[in-house]
């Protein structure tokens, strides 16, 4: 039989043990299988660094009074009785966070941006609508997750990420969706300031989100990350589309290797 | 003895509750029922009675949502509604092709003639677009991803014109900061676009965007509408004046009564007043020395009370000519008081043909020419 393709692949076993004969789901696993192998295919790491998260104030939190139990872990100290955030974590805590959200997006999941701050509500629409995913800003219906099809319509898709740049609704409670989305089993990515409350967020980020140059940047990191991860889907289907029909009959082989006459 | 008796009328019942088993659902069965009960105290077993619902209740779950047309739908209704619109061209001896929108109403008016009062309880054809509510057709492709970037609000087409209208506002205030840092900025002000024209009401918003909308959501776009306003930017204005329908101003001009003549030249004017129940024909003469006759009677003997008298030379007293028309009124029904006040909107009302526009305005904002019923 063909050689299976070589590395530890997280698809499910059942599409590594059948031998497809079929160049199409052979060609789907292995874009799908492809990024998985690396730690960092996106090569997220080059889009900020420390210094830029200091420069964009994302290490600003609130007063020592309004901090959170939770948050204690995340912040470095506090000078001035204003909290600051370890910057440190941040970078790591954001790292993974991009590179969920770059998988999600390469895979063509739905990613919601939620926000409940009127300031940048206007801002994180844009982002949305310019990644070409979806925003929710607005007044947070009660079902809108648990009973989306009654209130969305029948048979509609709920997201597959919901990213929140802002974790408190106005009344500096946490907002109705984190629990929403943990009951629907949709992973969350979350800013979370020292009031908020990490818990229920599978990938927190500590952060600043009061000030504008501080969302400003998320949502460029975001949108550029939502962007290469989709052009990257779009370079892989050419690719494989390419070698797909040389490869049925030379057999499975490895995508870097020249394909075989 | 008693036994055969019984037995046969064991049967009878037998034979009735299988030939009459259809009828046992409804209310007569539960006669039968009731007497086959007592029957079966003598021990024989009859069938017992069973009543069994015809349908089970299930929630039908589509039925409860609002009738959705579908495309093809309405497709089709269009279809049938042109050629129909050819078949009456045909029927009306006209050309099918310049068979116009009035022409069918006319058609169908002329065709299926109703007395009924309610305009739209009437036979009608109209195009499907007009009869049918405008639906939301299907919101997301066949991968399940929605076509529009609010979606998951549940109010997009509410929510995205907020967003268009903030963003427009955004930017205005950032071009008159840029205009203010370079110094050319210049007071101007232009309400007159504002005249004659009222904002789009609740009703006509959600018919616009084909969606529920709730009375702070309403009141916060006009809101918004008008703070873009207050920046008087020319870019924006296309897009407010989309938001805004022209009222009917109501004419204020009067019907002024032709002035007329007379035999010894004199010239005249006449006119009629209401008020409560009674009604006044007055006839003020151009030139003469302030004589009001009602009835043929002077109005001093006819109107004892000074108020009513008072009532009678108001319009004079307003336009400063108290002593130099006549006037000969007669007047039908009320008491003294609503005929004074008959007579003087009569009386007011010909004055108009002998007087400037402006005082007749004038006039009109005195509240001499409104009826008061």
């Amino acid at each position: 039989g063909r050689p299976r393709p070589g590395g530890r692949t997280l698809t499910s076993a059942a599409t590594s043990a059948v031998s497809a004969p079929e160049g199409s789901t052979d060609v789907s696993d292995r874009i799908l299988s492809e990024p998985l192998k690396h730690s960092d295919f996106f090569n997220l790491k080059e889009l900020f660094s420390v210094r830029s998260l200091f420069d964009a104030r994302v290490h600003l939190g609130h007063k020592a009074g309004c901090r959170h139990r939770f948050m204690e872990p995340y912040i470095f100290g506090s000078r001035l009785g204003q909290d600051i955030i370890d910057l440190e974590q941040t970078a790591v805590h954001l790292q993974l966070a991009l590179n969920f959200t770059a998988h999600v997006a390469y895979r063509k999941g739905i990613i919601l941006f939620m926000g409940r701050n009127r300031q940048f509500s206007h801002l994180i629409e844009t982002t949305a609508r310019d990644c070409g995913e979806y925003a929710h800003t607005r007044y947070f219906k009660g079902g809108l997750l648990t009973n989306a099809p009654l209130l969305l319509g029948p048979g509609v898709r709920l997201p597959d990420l919901i990213i929140f740049l802002h974790t408190l609704n106005n009344v500096f409670e946490p907002h109705v969706a984190v629990r929403d989305a943990a009951k629907m089993h949709i992973p969350t990515v979350g800013i979370v300031d020292t009031n908020c409350n990490p818990c229920l967020i599978t990938y927190p980020v500590p952060g600043n989100d009061d000030s504008p140059p501080a969302v400003q940047l998320f949502c460029r990191l975001f949108q550029t990350t939502i962007h290469r991860a989709k052009e990257k889907r779009r370079q892989m289907e050419a690719l494989y589309r390419l070698q797909g029909p040389v490869e049925q009959g030379a057999g499975g082989q490895e995508p870097a290797a020249p394909p075989s006459l | 003895m008693a036994t055969p008796c019984v037995f046969c009328g064991a049967a009878a019942f037998y034979r009735l509750f299988l030939g009459g088993r259809v009828s046992l659902t409804r209310r007569q069965g539960v006669w039968k029922a009731a007497a086959a009960e007592l029957q079966t105290d003598t021990g024989f077993q009859i069938l017992r009675l069973r009543h069994t619902t015809g349908v089970t209740t299930k929630k039908n779950v589509a039925a409860l949502r609002r009738e959705t047309y579908t495309v093809d739908f309405i497709k089709k209704q269009i279809e049938e509604f042109n050629i129909g619109k050819r078949h009456l061209a045909n029927m009306m001896g006209e050309d099918p092709e310049t068979f116009t929108q009035e022409d069918i109403d006319r058609a169908i008016a002329y065709l299926f003639p109703s007395g009924l009062f309610e305009k739209q309880a009437r036979p009608v054809m109209k195009h499907p677009e007009q009869i049918f509510p405008k639906q939301r057709a299907i919101q997301w492709g066949e991968d399940g991803r929605p076509f529009h970037f609010l979606f998951y609000t549940g109010k997009q087409s509410y929510y995205s014109l907020m967003h268009e209208a903030y963003g427009k506002l955004l930017e205005a205030e950032k071009r008159q900061s840029q205009l203010q840092a370079k110094g050319l900025f210049s007071e101007k002000t232009e309400t007159k676009d504002l005249i004659g024209s009222r904002w789009l009401i609740k009703e006509e918003l959600e018919e616009m965007l084909v969606e529920k909308l709730s009375d702070q959501d309403y009141a916060q776009f006009i809101r918004l509408l008008e703070r873009l306003l207050t920046l008087h930017c020319g870019a924006e204005e296309e897009f407010v004046q989309r938001f805004r329908r022209s009222v009917t101003i109501q004419s204020k001009k009067h019907l002024i009564e032709p002035v007329q003549y007379d035999e010894q030249g004199m010239a005249f004017s006449t006119s009629e007043g209401k008020r409560k129940s009674a009604k006044a024909e007055a006839v003020v003469y151009e030139h003469g020395s302030g004589r009001i006759k009602v009835n043929g009677i002077d109005y001093l003997l006819y109107f004892p009370v000074t108020q009513d008298r008072e009532q009678l030379m108001f319009p004079f007293h307003f336009l400063d000519r108290l002593g130099k028309h006549d006037t000969t009124c007669m007047v039908s029904g009320g008491g003294r008081s609503s005929q004074a006040g008959a007579i003087r909107l009569a009386v007011a009302r010909a004055l108009c043909s002998f007087v400037t526009e402006e005082e007749v305005e004038w006039m009109r904002q005195a509240g001499l020419l409104t009826a008061d019923p």
